[in-house]
């Protein structure tokens, strides 16, 4: 369960974020996550309902936007289709991963005096 | 929220961060990875799930290059130093990091374990996970290398199962291939199932038991080290 100390460290950023700004609340959270990024967004979010408690982030919504895999070949750049083979048909060159491996705190949405 | 009349209401202020939520660990890991590259260590992350062989593995390569090469490991485990004493006992100084509760091992523990561990005479640094197919492959240790051993009666689609391990890994050990005889598992179903998860599908037969294909295996890791290894150190290895 990986997705605890992911979460840790991402109330850990926005708490450090919060102070250098003097925020006084905490809104809304954006975060981005990869279907590669071996995290679960359910659990992810069980997660965060459990370590924002007692947080500048005890009022703040999570929203989390899903980032689809994509692969193209590393040298043609022919985009490959889910699923596929990870190697080029037409150079077989291997396949390049261009998204959905992220796992990235985009933007925090605060209160500030 | 008000900005016009002067009262003092606070303002709601977007901050744009666009971090990843792993950035201290990447950090980390990158300190780690100079450390190695500075003393021409090659570090490998070696994971499988529990009872792939991963320490097997390591008993049966100090036999195959114990003997010319300076190993060394570091063995994660949710609890006891078992795998750590194992290998010691085959002859690799070995230290055990005992997670508790985590399913993974993370930069900063491998990084404190260093602290405590002889490893700038290695040749080689095996970083021997916790046994887990999923955690371990999001925590960049600082490793030059990733290993997932699978065994073969783990089944043909685990690859698909797991795409998140394989994906990352620059090679893939199928473990206990002495069992095949007695099993309804085809190599070929788990190389094409790697096919569809590894960009660069690289997959060595073998058995610690047997020896069988440990022969490729340590081809791979010389070939490997002698990527890092420092000018100096193998002059010194040569020298009389």
């Amino acid at each position: 369960m990986h997705e605890y100390s992911l979460v840790q460290a991402l109330v850990d950023r926005v708490e450090r974020e919060a102070r250098a700004r003097n925020a006084t609340a905490v809104h809304r959270l954006s975060v981005r996550i990869g279907a590669l990024a071996g995290v679960e967004g359910g659990l992810f979010r069980s997660a965060y309902e459990l370590c924002r408690e007692g947080t500048i982030c005890s009022g703040a919504e999570l929203l989390i936007e899903p980032v689809e895999a994509r692969w193209a070949c590393s040298r043609c750049g022919r985009a490959l289709a889910a699923g596929e083979v990870l190697t080029c048909p037409e150079c077989d060159a291997p396949a390049r991963l261009l998204s959905g491996d992220e796992i990235m705190l985009d933007r925090i949405e605060m209160e500030v005096p | 929220m008000c900005d016009t009349c002067g009262c003092g209401d606070p303002k709601l202020v977007p901050v744009e961060v666009h971090e990843k939520l792993l950035a201290g660990n990447d950090r980390t890991a990158a300190h780690n990875r100079e450390h190695f590259k500075g003393r021409g260590v090659l570090a490998l992350n070696l994971m499988g799930s529990p009872g792939a062989g991963k320490t097997a593995i390591l008993e049966a390569t100090a036999r195959s290059l114990g003997s010319r090469r300076k190993l060394g490991a570091i063995a994660g485990d949710l609890e006891t130093d078992r795998d750590a004493e194992r290998l010691r006992t085959a002859g690799v100084p070995a230290t055990a990091i005992t997670t508790g509760s985590a399913c993974h091992l993370d930069a900063e523990m491998v990084h404190k374990a260093l602290h405590h561990f002889p490893w700038r005479e290695l040749d080689y640094l095996f970083v021997e996970n916790v046994g887990n197919l999923v955690c371990p492959a999001i925590y960049d240790l600082g490793q030059a290398a990733s290993v997932v051993a699978l065994s073969i009666t783990e089944g043909e689609d685990k690859p698909l199962k797991y795409p998140v391990m394989f994906r990352t890994a620059d090679l893939v050990l199928l473990t206990k291939v002495d069992l095949l005889p007695y099993l309804d598992v085809r190599v070929t179903a788990i190389e094409d199932a790697l096919a569809h998860v590894m960009p660069r599908p690289a997959l060595l037969r073998v058995s610690a038991r047997t020896g069988e294909g440990l022969g490729a295996w340590v081809d791979w890791l010389e070939a490997r080290r002698a990527a890092v290894a420092r000018p100096v150190k193998a002059a010194a290895g040569a020298a009389p």
